[in-house]
């Protein structure tokens, strides 16, 4: 008798895993290589897909490591969301070391890449260093533009209704709803910015991020590292940029949330240049700080820009 | 000519902290260097630098780039891995070398899993190079201080740290400063690490330390013109160093490595005291 009690049990409570295993396997399973990604796909997908981001807020994509957790996070995924153009370097070898068979998703394909070397038009300082470059061809950090978001997000929700078409409508909703808060978010920076004169709009960063932000609202960007947070700066970087903050007596030097800020200070005490709050580049703030949605970062660092060019 | 080399120095205000802080690091370091070639422990520098590892790491996850914070953790590492694998190769049968081996090993793992547990695998990098060319005002008075602290202390120690190289041993049996001065000198090498590494990152600071006396081996016989050249070669390396960085653009800290690194492989061919060539004709 007990025997029997205790099959009854054990098939309910199999039953049960295996219902609750059934049910959990239903949404889709979206993994997302950065924070700024992850938000996007959040917007969309909400909570009728399981996600997770490798690289969460305040890392640096450039140098992430794998860890074999991240690992079977990318082997158990139906969908990785990628930003593309080399950002990340170590994704080739997480896909085949995890034999991933999903369906893999460059975000920024479609937009119009910035090429680091066809970049004539910005000062001599800025391509001299961008020679030596680990990166490709393009600029990979092109979400600094809302259109391309706009692009992003069109990418994103493509591949979501087509892997999981019982969703269409839902996640058709969730993408109209987002793209017309990314169109409100492009009226007010151009708004915010039409109050700076276009001499004015040169600025010193720790790290050659915004070539996107720059290209699209019309603003001039020195860094002292190139691109990538890998390379050090040599000395004749940081001598150029203190040569042109006093040339074009710029007064603004900002620190991102990535990047050694020891340099930025050193420049900015040699110059007299002042300080500017922190602006966020390739990751997202924790939730507690200014920056931990992409709109968020975006309102952020233009308002912390034109804050300090005023 | 002449204002190629002081133009860089005289126009740029990071130019002459950076050169500042080579020149302390270089009267600290390189003296070390001599004794720990001398003492036939130059492999030491390279275990100790790997051991200060965690310590610094922790210091950093607490207080971010703090010179104070990552100084006291390297510290308080460096001393405690020299201790320990001192005191277990005196109370057991192991060699000193395989059980510094052992010690570095465990404490280089257990930086990076502190540094990996975290997930801010950002400056990880920036720590294992350095930024020779942002010393604030923190970093630098820590390389005077450790500096000065060592120049001190071997003036206090000298003549038992020569007597240690020379014949431990006997030092050891007619004397009980054989001990102290074995310790007082590992916390030198620590320290000097320490300081290094806020300026060249933890693997170049190992090289300023080691190369230049190994290098002036090969020139002098004598030990104080040894430990002056050594520290005129590191000198001389990081000038070079600073200068290709302004004028070719290159790396800093690796440049300045480099340079020693092929003064070293000159003076094995052609040095004065036993190098490839000099030894042949003494045969004669």
């Amino acid at each position: 008798m007990n025997k029997r009690i205790s099959h009854k049990l054990c098939l309910i409570f199999i039953s049960l895993i295996f219902s609750t295993l059934t049910y959990g396997s239903d949404k889709l399973r979206v993994v997302a290589t950065f924070s700024v990604l992850g938000d996007l796909v959040t917007q969309i997908g909400a909570n009728q897909i399981e996600l997770s981001t490798l690289v969460g807020p305040n890392g640096d994509a450039h140098v992430f490591q794998p860890s074999p957790f991240d690992t079977e996070k990318v082997a158990k995924a139906d969908i990785i969301v990628i930003n593309g153009l080399e950002f990340e370097g170590w994704i080739e070898r997480i896909l085949e070391s995890s034999g991933f068979n999903g369906k893999l998703v460059v975000a920024s394909s479609g937009i119009k890449a910035i090429s680091l070397k066809g970049n004539h038009q910005e000062q001599e300082e800025h391509e001299k260093h961008e020679e030596h470059e680990e990166h490709g061809e393009y600029d990979p950090h092109a979400w600094h533009s809302v259109p391309n978001a706009q692009v992003y997000v069109e990418n994103i929700r493509a591949a979501l209704v087509q892997e999981d078409p019982d969703r269409t409508n839902f996640f058709n909703e969730q993408a109209n709803n987002y793209l017309k808060k990314l169109e409100a978010l492009e009226q007010d920076i151009r708004i915010t910015l039409k109050n700076i004169p276009k001499g004015k709009r040169k600025v010193i960063t720790s790290h050659d991020a915004f070539g996107y932000l720059a290209h699209e609202y019309d603003l001039q960007f020195y860094a002292p590292q190139g691109v990538s947070t890998e390379s050090e700066a040599s000395a004749a970087e940081v001598a150029s940029i203190i040569k042109q903050i006093r040339k074009d007596n710029i007064k603004a030097v900002f620190m991102e949330n990535v990047s050694d800020s020891r340099l930025i200070r050193q420049i900015a005490r040699e110059t007299g240049a002042e300080i500017g709050r922190q602006l966020y580049s390739d990751a997202l703030s924790a939730s507690d700080e200014p920056a931990a949605t992409y709109i968020n970062m975006m309102r952020h660092n233009i308002n912390t820009l034109t804050d300090a060019l005023k | 000519m002449l204002e190629y080399l002081f133009n860089p120095f005289l126009e740029f205000e990071f130019m002459r902290r950076s050169l500042l802080g080579c020149l302390l690091l270089s009267i600290g370091a390189a003296p070390v260097g001599v004794f720990l070639m001398l003492r036939k422990m130059s492999l030491t520098g390279d275990a100790m630098a790997h051991a200060i590892l965690p310590g610094a790491a922790t210091g950093f996850l607490i207080a971010g780039f703090s010179v104070s914070a990552m100084t006291i953790g390297g510290l308080v590492a460096g001393c405690l891995i020299a201790l320990l694998s001192g005191i277990s190769a005196r109370k057991t049968s192991t060699s000193e070398d395989s059980s510094l081996a052992a010690f570095y090993l465990i404490s280089l793992s257990l930086g990076v899993m502190i540094i990996s547990l975290k997930g801010s695998n950002v400056d990880l990098l920036h720590f294992l190079f350095g930024s020779t060319l942002a010393l604030d005002n923190a970093a630098l008075t820590l390389l005077t201080s450790v500096s000065l602290i060592t120049l001190i202390s071997f003036t206090l120690l000298y003549r038992a740290l020569v007597l240690e190289c020379v014949d431990s041993e006997f030092l050891r049996s007619v004397s009980k400063v054989s001990p102290i001065a074995h310790y007082a000198f590992l916390v030198l090498v620590v320290l000097n690490l320490v300081s290094g590494f806020q300026a060249l990152g933890t693997l170049m600071s190992v090289g300023l330390m080691i190369l230049p006396g190994a290098i002036s081996r090969f020139w002098v016989r004598q030990l104080e013109p040894m430990i002056a050249l050594a520290c005129l070669l590191a000198f001389a390396a990081c000038v070079i160093g600073l200068l290709a960085s302004y004028y070719i653009r290159l790396p800093t800290s690796p440049t300045i490595i480099l340079s020693l690194g092929f003064a070293y492989l000159f003076s094995v061919v052609f040095g004065r005291n036993k190098g490839l060539l000099t030894q042949k004709t003494s045969f004669n």
